[in-house]
């Protein structure tokens, strides 16, 4: 370590010399001579520097004041889940090859993570049904976002309206409403969560660019979708569907029904929570809005000698190209994010995905069931009739707050989310998620906790 | 696809899809223990389109696509602007704790106090750092940091009557994402050149300062890595005009310890974790771009944030700042990098990063001193922590992205090629700090050889690269063709529309 007055460095002392006569100058301190004196080189109030095993310990210590779900029963969602991630995920993901690399601007040293993005387009294309997807975007709020932003550039001025489900997740809703604060347009939801896919058809007319529905909704619900398309359409209006990527391993895909952008989170897909980031956002949309998309997209092409090969394409869409008239201003998106949804895509298959969905949709309704014949506690009761997938929602005799605060010390079980943190007047109201990782006994012994807690 | 020269028609990896064989699997998933429910027959699908592999070949696959990948940790990086330095291998071990990475974003508050303190020591080590009197991790990129910030810019215009303005000033030599973003927010992008010492034209500036002034974006260093030298000209011109100054802290790894930014007069600025904290690119994402704010526009900032009261129980909870333009992302910003930045800074404390940037700078300035014979630097002057040189050497006719390819051979990735927009084939060099003199050297003598070569044998320079997996590939090609998922996976039929 050199120390030359205020500057320190980790050169040696011979290097640094050598450096600074290369450079022609006296001292390094000189390197900062634009820097205005008097402001030059405070005195930071930050904690003494920690050698590495202090610094885990002292980071370990934190970990443990945090109650993880990853060991005890949790039936909390809401956008974040928690299932299975097969070993294979991460063994790729610290492949550092792959996590110390940046966006692949030169082909040529990046064809693996340029392959394994195209592979990622393909897998999500044919899971969502759609025909292009770009190379993920920062979580599934902000692909809801940017999917409005296609939509309002798709249909024209006059279209300043988007027509958004009550069910949607209410973040994401947030979300989007920040996003349209540079914008003349506004966002409209219907007042009664419970209102059905076809309930919001009233509110479409010829300013709506977009209608947004999300399905399974934010309560788990199946929404009734067949034909829906074709009357959005038939207004001028884009469909906006925003999935549980889970959930397409075994339900129709949107692009069946005629959706015209597809976006999801991608946590589920082999991500931990991560206490909600990073994440994964899912872009998905059909070839006639491939000048729309956001963000990048890998395509395939040969080298000079005819090897196939890979590279960022269609970048005359994007900021660095385009600056201001770009189609957004997304740069650094979440490749690694991408990276373990294709390596679990690909570790799930065909028919793992398929039963993974199947052992949510199983067990979601065991629990239902289950809980339904408690005394005083309803499921879905705004929602008979309706299937639903994952999640559900129960209404208890007293606010899922104390609930969750009961569940919790009394029983070591995470419970669900309280709706009334997010729809005013539901405070007894609480959504479960139920996963391939929640046993039978985890089940039931929470049907047994509620079945104390409301008695 | 036909090939016009077919001496490699097989691919370098087969994809998934291309391996795929109808029963394989490379997991089973535990027996059902639940009775099965009926499922609802009209909405299921019969195929999900997902290929089907055996575990080894899932391995195999991606061991072999990380082979034909250059990280950091593969060797030197100095792709300028993004400042790719080393990621210390132990924040990614502490980032994957259970108690980080397997908490749920809607925990009650009480369940992840350790959770809460680590963000909030980052918003209290970010507001120091900058000099700020406010700090939301929100933002999860750096454009995001910078949409956010014009998003805030405009909702305070507009609490004090002044909608009206609706014009964002952006140098010349700003990143895509400055122009991209004001538009984004509502705004007109109107660009300011550089002067002839590559400042911002303080002219051009204080002629577009009047009442529709909303603010401007100032990256400083700017990307040309220079330290803008009439800063304190230009704060006080756009203030007194009535505007805001945005900082865009993509080279904050110049300055960290070195000057705060909020004592240079600016209001709002975010960092990118993800370069000056060392969080990893990720091959491209994720990232994170907090925001600092001085108190003018604190209470804009997007929220939750953390706020702490030692006589509360619990002492760590969310908030919103009291005039919150609201979530810029479902949850609380990407919390992963956030323990690593933590932790990043936690390691250095204030003395390790002003090395940090003084090492930077010095291996900037060391690295402009040896090759500005063969590589002019149009503004030749002390830079920081990167330098754009021209990359065409004298006599020959060489250009930068032939310099780049030629690179590769030596064991290099590439700088950042014809940007700024400014220069002249520029190539855009940041070497950061926490590379060795001999990896400089080596750098500097290959660059020195390639100039040779530009002139003796430039065939090498224009069939460049020799030594990676593939030869230059056809990019009009890709943009024309359009193939952007896989024709295995589309079945025979798939077209190319």
């Amino acid at each position: 370590m050199v120390n030359r007055g205020m500057i320190e460095s980790r050169h040696s002392e011979t290097e640094h010399a050598e450096m600074i006569r290369t450079i022609g100058i006296a001292s390094a301190e000189q390197l900062f001579a634009d820097v205005p004196k008097p402001l030059r080189f405070p005195s930071l109030d930050l904690p003494e520097p920690l050698a590495e095993a202090d610094l885990a310990r002292e980071l370990r210590g934190q970990a443990r004041r945090n109650t993880p779900i990853e060991d005890r029963p949790c039936f909390l969602g809401a956008g974040s889940y928690r299932h299975f991630i097969p070993a294979t995920v991460d063994y790729v993901l610290q492949r550092g090859e792959f996590y110390t690399a940046y966006t692949p601007y030169q082909p040529e040293l990046s064809q693996g993570m340029l392959q394994a993005m195209f592979e990622y387009q393909s897998m999500i294309c044919q899971l969502t049904g759609m025909e292009v997807s770009n190379a993920s975007h920062y979580d599934g709020a902000t692909s809801l976002a940017e999917a409005i932003l296609l939509a309002l550039d798709a249909t024209g001025d006059a279209r300043d309206r988007i027509v958004m489900s009550p069910a949607v997740h209410p973040h994401y809703r947030e979300v989007a409403t920040t996003y349209l604060q540079g914008t003349n347009a506004e966002i409209l939801v219907p007042d009664d969560p419970a209102i059905a896919a076809s309930g919001l058809l009233p509110f479409v007319d010829s300013s709506t660019a977009a209608v947004v529905v999300q399905n399974p909704n934010f309560f788990g619900l199946s929404e009734q979708i067949d034909g829906l398309a074709q009357v959005v359409h038939g207004l001028g209006a884009l469909l906006i569907v925003v999935s549980d990527p889970i959930a397409l391993g075994l339900f129709q895909p949107p692009g069946a029904y005629g959706a015209d952008v597809v976006v999801a989170d991608g946590q589920p897909l082999g991500l931990p929570p991560n206490f909600g980031g990073p994440s994964l956002g899912i872009f998905a949309t059909r070839r006639e809005h491939i000048r729309r998309l956001v963000g990048r997209v890998v395509g395939e092409t040969a080298d000079t000698e005819g090897r196939r090969g890979y590279v960022l394409t269609l970048a005359t869409r994007e900021q660095h190209i385009r600056r201001e008239r770009a189609t957004s201003n997304i740069c650094t998106n979440s490749a690694l994010g991408a990276l373990a949804a294709a390596v679990y895509l690909a570790t799930l298959g065909k028919p793992g995905l398929r039963e993974v969905a199947e052992l949510c949709f199983n067990k979601s309704h065991y629990a239902a069931k289950q809980i339904s014949a408690i005394p005083k506690v309803k499921v879905n009761a705004n929602a008979q009739g309706r299937d639903f997938f994952k999640e559900f929602v129960i209404e208890l005799t007293r606010p899922a707050r104390d609930v969750n605060a009961i569940l919790l010390e009394d029983h070591e079980i995470i419970g669900g989310y309280d709706l009334g943190g997010s729809f005013p007047g539901h405070e007894n109201q609480m959504l479960l998620a139920v996963t391939e990782l929640n046993t039978r006994a985890e089940i039931d012994n929470l049907v047994h906790a509620l079945a104390g807690v409301v008695s | 696809m036909t090939n016009t020269s077919p001496k490699h028609t097989e691919p370098l990896e087969r994809t998934l899809y291309e391996q795929s064989v109808a029963g394989r699997r490379a997991i089973t998933l535990p027996k059902a223990d639940v009775p099965d429910a009926p499922l609802p027959d009209a909405q299921l699908r019969a195929d999900n389109g997902l290929p089907e592999l055996s575990e080894s070949q899932i391995v195999r696959h991606y061991l072999r696509l990380s082979q034909m990948n250059f990280g950091v940790d593969s060797g030197f990086y100095p792709l300028g602007s993004c400042t790719m330095k080393h990621n210390p291998k132990i924040n990614e071990q502490l980032a994957r704790l259970p108690g980080f990475a397997s908490i749920h974003p809607l925990q009650d508050a009480a369940t992840v106090q350790g959770a809460l303190e680590i963000m909030h020591g980052l918003q209290e080590a970010l507001k120091e750092i900058g000099g700020f009197a406010a700090a939301s991790l929100q933002p999860v990129a750096g454009a995001q940091g910078e949409l956010t910030a014009l998003l805030m810019i405009r909702a305070c215009h507009a609490d004090r009557g002044q909608a009206h303005r609706d014009r964002i000033l952006v140098p010349d030599t700003a990143h895509g994402t400055n122009p991209a973003s004001a538009r984004m927010a509502g705004f007109l992008a109107v660009e300011i050149p550089s002067d002839a010492r590559g400042n911002v034209d303080i002219d051009a500036v204080r002629a577009a300062c009047d009442d529709r002034l909303a603010g401007i974006m100032l990256t400083n260093p700017n990307t040309l890595g220079l330290f803008e030298e009439r800063i304190g000209d230009i704060v006080e011109l756009v203030h007194a005009a009535g505007g805001f100054v945005y900082g865009d802290g993509a080279n904050m790894n110049a300055l960290t310890a070195v000057v705060r930014p909020g004592e240079l007069g600016i209001d709002v600025m975010h960092f990118n974790l993800h370069k000056t904290f060392a969080t990893p690119h990720g091959g491209g994402g994720p990232g994170s771009g907090p925001l600092g704010a001085g108190a003018r526009l604190a209470e804009y900032l997007p929220g939750p944030v953390v706020e702490h009261d030692p006589a509360a129980d619990p002492r760590y909870r969310f908030a919103r700042p009291e005039r919150s333009i609201g979530r810029m992302t479902a949850f609380h910003g990407n919390f992963g990098m956030l323990v690593r930045a933590f932790a990043y800074i936690r390691a250095l404390g204030a003395a390790g990063l002003r090395t940090n940037a003084a090492d930077a700078v010095l291996n900037a300035n060391y690295l402009r001193g040896r090759l500005k014979s063969e590589y002019p630097v149009p503004f030749d002057r002390l830079c920081m922590h990167e330098f754009v040189s021209e990359g065409r050497p004298e006599g020959s006719s060489a250009r930068a992205i032939d310099i780049s390819k030629r690179l590769m051979d030596f064991g290099f990735h590439p700088p950042t090629n014809y940007f700024p927009l400014i220069v002249r084939e520029a190539l855009m060099i940041e070497p950061t700090e926490t590379e060795t003199k001999e990896t400089l050297d080596a750098f500097a003598e290959a660059m020195l050889q390639i100039a040779a070569e530009a002139r003796d044998a430039p065939e090498k320079l224009r069939e460049a690269p020799h030594a990676t997996p593939v030869s230059r590939l056809d990019e009009v090609k890709a943009a024309r063709e359009r193939i952007v998922t896989d024709r295995a996976a589309r079945g025979s039929d798939g077209e190319i529309g």
